[in-house]
């Protein structure tokens, strides 16, 4: 079979990290390419090249559709040649009808008057297409979240769609949604429309697939054609998995102490969908000197556990227990939380971390203002001198601690965050997601600094979506997966495989990771 | 030529400072030019003592305001209702003092209890139910209108009992013998003052230098304080040449102090600035955000009732009119003064500068005979014209 789409050689990089290296990637026409790898192994910036995100230029390599060498210079220039792509986040207008939805930008029209009739049609007959029973009528805001992954197929399919990109489709969808989806795509398949599915679940991928392809760090390690060869689950997971430790971790030593940190029976349920347990009655433990990883999928509940625990500053109807040396403690608020010894490094340092606006000074010092202020009023020089401590400790490089935190590379943006949180004087650090987005150099630096806080006797937690990273700087890995730990390795015991296989052991027994609130919703509609 | 290329390894640096500078002296020198385009213009009567005094008298109630909305607008809200505010409490400190006899500093007290209640209770919608406070505030314009007509039952109400209105049009007391034309009393305490800004200035600046941080240069520090000084001592001169110091004048000099103290010095006024400039962020560092933002509302309540009171004081009489389109004044005075309508960013020297120069403008132009239809369209072109100019600067 000829190939319908071929990328050849295709480097991205952003800031000094390599996203892709070298990617080769074929589509056959009326083939279903499974595309997996980890979290930030590449697999989004790659569809993102392909359908003219990111445009010809700024990255390297060709793209050839039928052949012909394709330069996207926009989303809409690849939408021309039928390749649509549907984000993880849905794109539609919640407050809008089906139909409305779906005929957004080019609804049939007279002198620009749109054919409301010719719309209703056209969209019946899509949604008959996808399978989807709903009045085109209907309000996209009362369907389910599996409901308008058909949507958005559905509108896909009004713009003469060739090849389908669908990333991570059925990660919010339980069991029956996803089958119906799934077998959508082979529907699609006989009538010659190719799709790239990709996705964690690997039972899933094992059951449409026609190709997998596994990327990792950026670059394919492996190709399976699965007409010929069998799917071997642990393969693949060797696969994403198995890399050259690239980058090394600094050594420490480990004294491990009392517990800091318990926590008991610890469950938390969604503020907006208040039905809905996003953390299922967990215990916690952290002792003085420990360093304990938090290993999981994006939307494991790893983020929404450690924010609970910082002054319940995500989440509604929190209960459980948490004790701080052994001393039960009730964290209201924030304030609370950090006077109580907790800091919380949030994984989104731009829109939760840090005044974009504010210089490194005010950022460093803005949860301990009382630390450079005597009855209220903040004594200059104290504070100034402070921040350039900080400045000098962590090897922030800024021209001065003036400088605004905007126009910090994302290393330095973290260190001035770490810096925040280390003038607080904590005892347990919740770090999330520390080293993301981060160059290996500055992520070295931040290994560091773990190492010397749990040197000097505290707790670290270190939520991290970078298994080599886990394994390379804790003494311990929780595993988590919806909302409950589903395993725990000791240092010399885990290895990226058994973590792997914890993950999505669960993943698939979960089905989905049983959002309850979108199977409601859906019957609702019905 | 030659001497441009030599010195051109040491120009960034000062250029630098220069140019940093600017950006926070902008505004000062745009209301300078204004004032020297007027004062030319009207042949001199923009700076006559007489009108000068009248220039302090027209604006105080909208710098007032404009401290209080500065607050308001760094938080990221904005504060429709500040018109009408002061139109209703200076309706009911006439109903009090007038109808009721009520003593004065009684009737003033309750007058800004009153603010301080219209405050929390807008702010308790937008600081706790997040409703935007554009709506809630609007709202409130609306409500505290239609209240201020109901109080007056739609009639002027006045005179005030002449203690009440010094507030306004009263001036210091004289405490020595009068010397010709000059109030000496007034130009003392503008010398005291000229001497203390330049003073603490030159404290502040080696304290810094003690503990080796870098300060501004010398030349620039000196030119910086003799401008200072001669400016303060130039303007006490002419509104002593007057009638000496309004009482108004010193109350909204006390305010301008505090509130510049408070933004830039206080922990409060640091937080403030941090939920502007990214709530989620304040929130997590443990800034309470929900409460510093209820207490602006308030802060601003007290402040537009203290405003209603002068105004009222300065007509003698409250009128169902009275603080009508004040709000516009107010916000534009804000934002010419550099605020950012995304929060965050704003200083109470900018404000302060952004309220004189509408009034200069309004003052100028009504001297100029220029019909009030023209003013509102220079002043709106004005307000548009600073904004560009600022996030033009904002962007490089």
């Amino acid at each position: 079979m000829t190939a319908m789409l071929e990328m050849r050689d295709v480097s991205k990089s952003f800031a000094g990290v390599q996203a892709l290296r070298d990617v080769n990637f074929t589509v056959e026409a009326g083939q279903i390419h499974a595309l997996v790898g980890e979290n930030g192994a590449g697999k989004s910036t790659l569809m993102k090249v392909l359908s003219g995100v990111y445009p010809a230029g700024s990255y390297e390599g060709a793209i050839l559709f039928d052949g012909e060498e394709r330069r996207f210079r926009d989303i809409n220039d690849s939408e021309e040649l039928g390749i649509i792509i549907i984000h993880q986040e849905l794109a539609l207008i919640p407050l809008m009808s089906i139909a409305e939805n779906i005929f957004l930008s080019r609804a049939p029209s007279r002198y620009g008057v749109i054919d409301r009739n010719a719309v209703y049609r056209r969209t019946a007959e899509l949604l008959a297409q996808v399978g989807l029973r709903e009045s085109p009528d209907t309000l996209v805001t009362d369907l389910g979240v599996g409901k308008q992954q058909l949507v958005e197929i559905a509108k896909a399919l009004s713009k003469k769609v060739r090849l389908l990109i669908l990333d991570e489709p059925t990660a919010s969808l339980n069991e029956a949604d996803s089958a119906a989806l799934l077998d959508r795509l082979l529907a699609f398949r006989a009538q010659g429309i190719a799709s790239i599915l990709i996705s964690h679940k690997l039972n899933e991928v094992a059951r449409v697939a026609d190709r997998i392809t596994v990327l990792r760090d950026g670059r394919t390690v492996d190709s399976i054609d699965c007409r010929t060869e069998a799917v071997d689950e642990d393969r693949i997971i060797r696969s994403m998995v198995n890399r050259d430790l690239a980058h090394r971790f600094p050594e420490r030593n480990v004294a491990i102490g009392n517990p800091v940190m318990t926590v008991e029976n610890w469950s938390v349920y969604h503020p907006l969908h208040t039905a809905r347990q996003v953390i299922k009655n967990v215990d916690f433990k952290v002792r003085r000197g420990e360093v304990v990883g938090i290993a999981g999928l994006m939307g494991a509940g790893r983020t929404e556990f450690a924010m609970s625990l910082f002054g319940k500053a995500w989440g509604y109807n929190i209960t459980g227990k948490i004790r701080l040396d052994g001393r039960e403690v009730s964290l209201a608020g924030v304030p609370a939380a950090i006077d109580a010894g907790l800091a919380y490094v949030t994984e989104d340092r731009k829109q939760l971390g840090l005044i974009l606006a504010d210089d490194v000074r005010k950022n460093v010092t803005l949860a301990s203002l009382r630390l450079v202020a005597e009855r209220g009023v903040i004594d200059d020089v104290v504070e100034l001198k402070a921040a350039s401590d900080y400045r000098n400790r962590m090897r922030i490089r800024c021209s001065d601690v003036y400088q605004e935190a905007g126009q910090l590379s994302g290393g330095n943006q973290q260190k001035v965050v770490l810096s925040k949180w280390l003038m607080t004087d904590p005892q347990v650090l919740l770090l999330d997601e520390p080293t993301r987005g981060i160059d290996v150099g500055a992520k070295y630096e931040i290994y560091c600094i773990i190492n010397e806080l749990a040197e000097a006797g505290k707790g670290v937690v270190v939520i991290s979506s970078e298994m080599p990273e886990l394994l390379g700087i804790c003494d311990r890995i929780c595993v988590m997966n919806d909302g409950a730990f589903v395993g725990e390795f000791a240092k010399d015991d885990a290895t990226q495989e058994k973590i792997m296989r914890a993950i999505m052991r669960n993943v698939r027994m979960s089905g989905s990771g049983a959002h309850d609130d979108a199977v409601q919703v859906a019957g609702g509609a019905q | 030529m030659t001497d441009k290329t030599v010195s051109l390894p040491e120009a960034p640096k000062h250029s630098g400072f220069i140019k940093n500078n600017l950006r926070n002296y902008g505004m000062l020198l745009s209301l300078l030019a204004i004032m020297l385009f007027f004062q030319i213009v009207t042949d001199g009567t923009l700076l006559q003592p007489v009108n000068l005094t009248n220039l302090v008298l027209q604006n105080s109630y909208i710098v007032i305001m404009a401290l209080g909305m500065l607050l308001v607008i760094v938080t990221g809200h904005i504060d429709l209702s500040v018109g009408s505010v002061a139109g209703f409490v200076g309706a009911v400190a006439a109903v009090l003092m007038v109808t009721y006899h009520i003593d004065y500093p009684i009737a003033f007290i309750a007058c800004l209890l009153i603010g301080a209640a219209i405050g929390a209770a807008q702010g308790y919608w937008v600081a706790y139910f997040k409703i935007p406070s554009f709506i809630v505030t609007l709202a409130g314009m609306l409500v505290f209108k239609g209240l201020a007509l109901a109080v007056l039952q739609g009639r002027s109400v006045g005179p005030f009992p002449p203690t009440f209105q010094k507030l306004s049009s009263g001036f210091i007391p004289e405490l020595f013998p009068s010397a010709g034309t000059l109030y000496p009393t007034s130009l003392l305490i503008g010398v005291v003052l000229a001497f203390a800004l330049v003073l603490a200035s030159a404290r502040g600046r080696a304290r810094e230098q003690s503990h080796g941080i870098e300060v501004e240069p010398y030349a620039f520090f000196v030119a910086k304080s003799i401008a200072l000084a001669g400016a303060v001592l130039y303007f006490t001169y002419l509104i002593a040449s007057h009638r000496g110091l309004p009482n108004v004048l010193v109350i909204m000099t006390v305010l301008i102090a505090a509130y510049g103290f408070v933004t830039r010095r206080t922990v409060v006024g640091r937080q403030i600035y941090a939920v502007g400039g990214n709530a989620k962020a304040a929130k997590l560092s443990g800034v309470k955000t929900e409460r510093l933002t209820f207490f602006t509302f308030v802060n601003m309540g007290v402040l537009a009732a203290l405003a209603g009171l002068v105004f009222a004081a300065r007509l003698n009489t409250a009128t169902p009119k009275a603080g009508l389109g004040f709000e516009l004044d107010v916000i534009a005075a804000c934002f010419i003064g550099g605020a950012s309508a995304y929060g965050g960013v704003g200083r109470v020297g900018g404000a302060v500068v952004g309220a004189m120069i509408m009034g200069v403008m309004n003052n100028g132009m009504s001297i100029l005979g220029i019909g009030i239809d023209y003013q509102q369209v220079i002043k709106g072109l004005v307000l548009l014209g600073a904004v560009c100019i600022d996030v033009y600067n904002q962007r490089r």
